[in-house]
């Protein structure tokens, strides 16, 4: 019961009138961000990293951990309106949700999805606060060699589970390496890469490397390939839902997040997957399976349920461990380490007010958000008419804001295009951002892991496999490596003339 | 493991982000390039310039580890110039798989999105614009202050990206800049530099 003590003194700091603000603004501008266009929500918290600079960390967490969950609910809403979702999260609410929508059932559909975000981040956080104390006291004894299997765990499952290509992947993660050594060696204060500039010495800004990549990178990438012509919403009414819907919706939504929580905790699981994949349970067991594809309401319950519930998965593995499983989780520990907080096992003891706080904050944002969406859904549709060019000239101004009040050099706005530019270079040639992202928040802290480890054995390798935990996490990373393989396997195993396909299939994911 | 075998992607149709199918070849698009001349190649084979840096991010990492004087006091076995070493040669390695998957037909899928048309071919104008716009609001930004150089920042890029409501644009150029800088200036303590305007003001 001890967590529910320290629950109930989080909402005492979750409560506070500031507090209670910050939470109220992330969902706003979470729903909003989650409505827009070419916005996502970690593009949004890496915008607003700059605030860290004069906000408490409390403060700031609620805001974000409220942009996140809010995106969610935001997200669908474009994707049954407009058929075009606002986050990947959302691509499967746009399945049923589209169709239902253009059937004259859009306040049903949007009912659907706010209530399954409400049930599956509620299912969701409540899993959280039961969980993350027991995985934080496991996990508390966990030393150097540890925490680089971990961060090796989140290197390989970024590279290998997630886009189309390993190579890609892996090419990827080696840039945001690069940009983590730039500057002067934490351990020796030797330089690296810094080509004599005193400016280089203090390392690329985490900050202006995920503004850069993120939105600089996708507002020029847009700006390459901006669609002359947007589609028009469909225009609809208050959400409700009557009672054969609800008898319909109160399984997916208690379903959905049974399957996305996990996969939020997992590396690189995020909402994509999860959704899908319950999207696909609610077709099998659905009584109304001939209706799935024109518009079944429970293929928009389950999988929204599922898409919020992974983010309370996510924050699981952030807090517990300090491992981002999610572009946001990675731009959150950013924010963390601007703060010079580590987050891990110790957040739990060492910054009880801030976790805790955290967390009440999720169960207030949760409410806040059903009384935003449900009555108001059709105004946030309205968001939708913003003119593009506005919208991606007011990308690039946030981003420079951010960029300079890092340190106020104009030099760091020019680095930031530079960013920027590569990262338009990597969405042009299929080069997923997020490994890179990853590698630059981690990156530095992993060689740092490696090197004590190393350290504390006297430089035998066997100092980095001397944990039992170490030793399961390489187990877990030699099975995400080796699983093409397998997949290839158990392919040739079964023989037949499927075999080349479902090779080239499995290779490539 | 990508989810798209069975995923059912077709209401979603071109739009739905992160759509990205496997780096197998695309037999189409190969054919119609073959008779072309080695120009056509090359711009079939322009991700050959992705390995090509790749190649170079490499040879610079390892260039600069090997550079490092080590004789400053290294603590511990493991030195500063380990992972340069590890991360350079791991460049190389990936430039010269990556090559060959694109010489065996491999496609870096490029990026998909709401907004995006990928349809129609690269508008480099509006991108050269707006990094012009950019560079030039970072240039301004010391001599005049956040509030100018910011509403010339948005303004130039709402320009560049297409909009032309003269009157319009300018007056939400400066209103965001304005109310930017006192948030962040006064409300957020995040200190951006006023310039002349606020001087006057």
């Amino acid at each position: 019961m001890d967590s529910l003590n320290s629950l109930i003194d989080g909402f005492g700091t979750a409560l506070t009138p500031m507090n209670l603000l910050w939470a109220a603004i992330g969902v706003l501008l979470g729903t909003a961000i989650g409505v827009l266009p070419g916005i996502g929500p970690a593009m949004a918290v890496a915008l607003l990293l700059p605030v860290t600079y004069g906000l408490d960390p409390t403060g700031a967490f609620i805001m974000f951990a409220g942009i996140y969950y809010g995106a969610m609910f935001g997200g669908s809403t474009t994707s049954i309106l407009l058929n075009t979702p606002g986050e990947s999260a959302a691509v499967v609410a746009a399945i049923e949700g589209n169709p239902m929508a253009k059937g004259g059932r859009g306040a049903q559909a949007l009912a659907a999805a706010a209530i399954g975000h409400f049930a599956g981040g509620m299912i969701g956080t409540i899993l959280l606060v039961v969980l993350a104390p027991t995985v934080a006291s496991l996990a508390i004894g966990i030393g150097a060699p540890d925490y680089f299997a971990i961060m090796v765990l989140a290197f390989i499952a970024v590279t290998s589970v997630l886009g189309a290509s390993r190579i890609r992947g892996i090419a990827s993660l080696l840039i945001g390496l690069t940009v983590g050594l730039v500057g002067l060696d934490q351990m020796t204060g030797q330089q690296r890469l810094t080509f004599g500039s005193l400016h280089l010495a203090d390392g690329v800004d985490v900050v202006i490397v995920a503004v850069g990549l993120f939105a600089i990178g996708e507002a020029l990438w847009v700006a390459a390939h901006l669609r002359r012509s947007t589609g028009k919403p469909i225009p609809v009414g208050r959400p409700w839902l009557g009672r054969a819907d609800l008898k319909r919706t109160w399984k997916p939504w208690l379903r959905g997040p049974v399957i996305g929580f996990p996969f939020g905790a997992i590396p690189a699981g995020g909402a994509e997957i999860p959704t899908f994949l319950s999207y696909v349970t609610e077709k099998r067991l659905s009584k109304h399976r001939d209706q799935f594809g024109k518009g079944a309401i429970e293929g928009v319950a389950g999988p929204e349920a599922a898409a919020s519930a992974s983010a309370a998965g996510t924050l699981v593995s952030m807090l517990t461990l300090g491992l981002p499983t999610t572009a946001v989780a990675a731009v959150m520990l950013a924010a963390f380490q601007q703060y010079g907080i580590q987050p891990g096992p110790l957040l739990f003891e060492r910054e009880p007010e801030l976790v805790w706080g955290l967390i009440a904050s999720l169960f207030v944002g949760m409410v806040l958000l059903l009384a935003l969406n449900l009555p108001l859904a059709p105004v946030w549709a309205k968001l939708l008419r913003i003119p593009r060019p506005y919208l991606y000239a007011g990308i690039l101004f946030f981003a420079a804001v951010g960029a300079y009040a890092v340190g106020g050099e104009s030099l760091d706005l020019v680095i930031l295009l530079i960013i920027g530019l590569i990262g338009f270079g990597m969405r042009r040639y299929g080069l997923p951002v997020l490994p890179a992202v990853i590698g630059v928040i981690l990156g530095p802290a992993a060689e740092q892991q490696l090197r004590r480890a190393l350290q504390i054995s006297d430089g035998s390798v066997s100092g980095l496999v001397n944990t039992p935990f170490s030793i399961t996490v390489y187990a877990i990373v030699a099975l995400i490596v080796a699983w093409p393989l397998i997949g290839r396997l158990i392919v040739r195993l079964r023989g037949g003339r499927k075999t080349a396909e479902g090779s080239r299939t499995v290779g490539g994911g | 493991m990508t989810t798209e075998p069975t995923g059912p992607t077709g209401p979603i149709g071109p739009t739905g982000p992160k759509e990205t199918p496997g780096s197998a070849a695309q037999p189409g698009s190969d054919a119609a390039q073959q008779g072309n001349a080695p120009l056509g190649w090359l711009r079939e084979h322009s991700e050959l310039g992705v390995c090509v840096l790749l190649f170079g991010l490499g040879v610079l990492v390892l260039t600069d580890a090997f550079t490092m004087s080590v004789d400053i006091a290294q603590r511990g076995p493991v030195g500063p110039r380990t992972v340069p070493f590890v991360i350079g040669g791991l460049f190389l390695l990936i430039s010269v798989l990556l090559a060959g998957d694109v010489l065996r037909g491999g496609r870096g899928e490029a990026e998909g999105g709401e907004d995006v048309d990928l349809d129609e071919p690269a508008d480099w104008r509006t991108v050269l614009l707006l990094t012009g716009v950019f560079l030039g609001a970072a240039v301004l930004i010391g001599p005049l202050g956040f509030p100018i150089a910011g509403a010339l920042l948005f303004w130039g890029s709402a320009y560049a990206l297409g909009s032309r409501h003269h009157g319009r644009d300018p007056l939400i150029a400066a209103g965001i800049s304005l109310a930017t800088y006192f948030v962040f200036d006064n409300l957020l303590g995040v200190p951006l530099p006023g310039g002349p305007l606020m001087g006057v003001l």
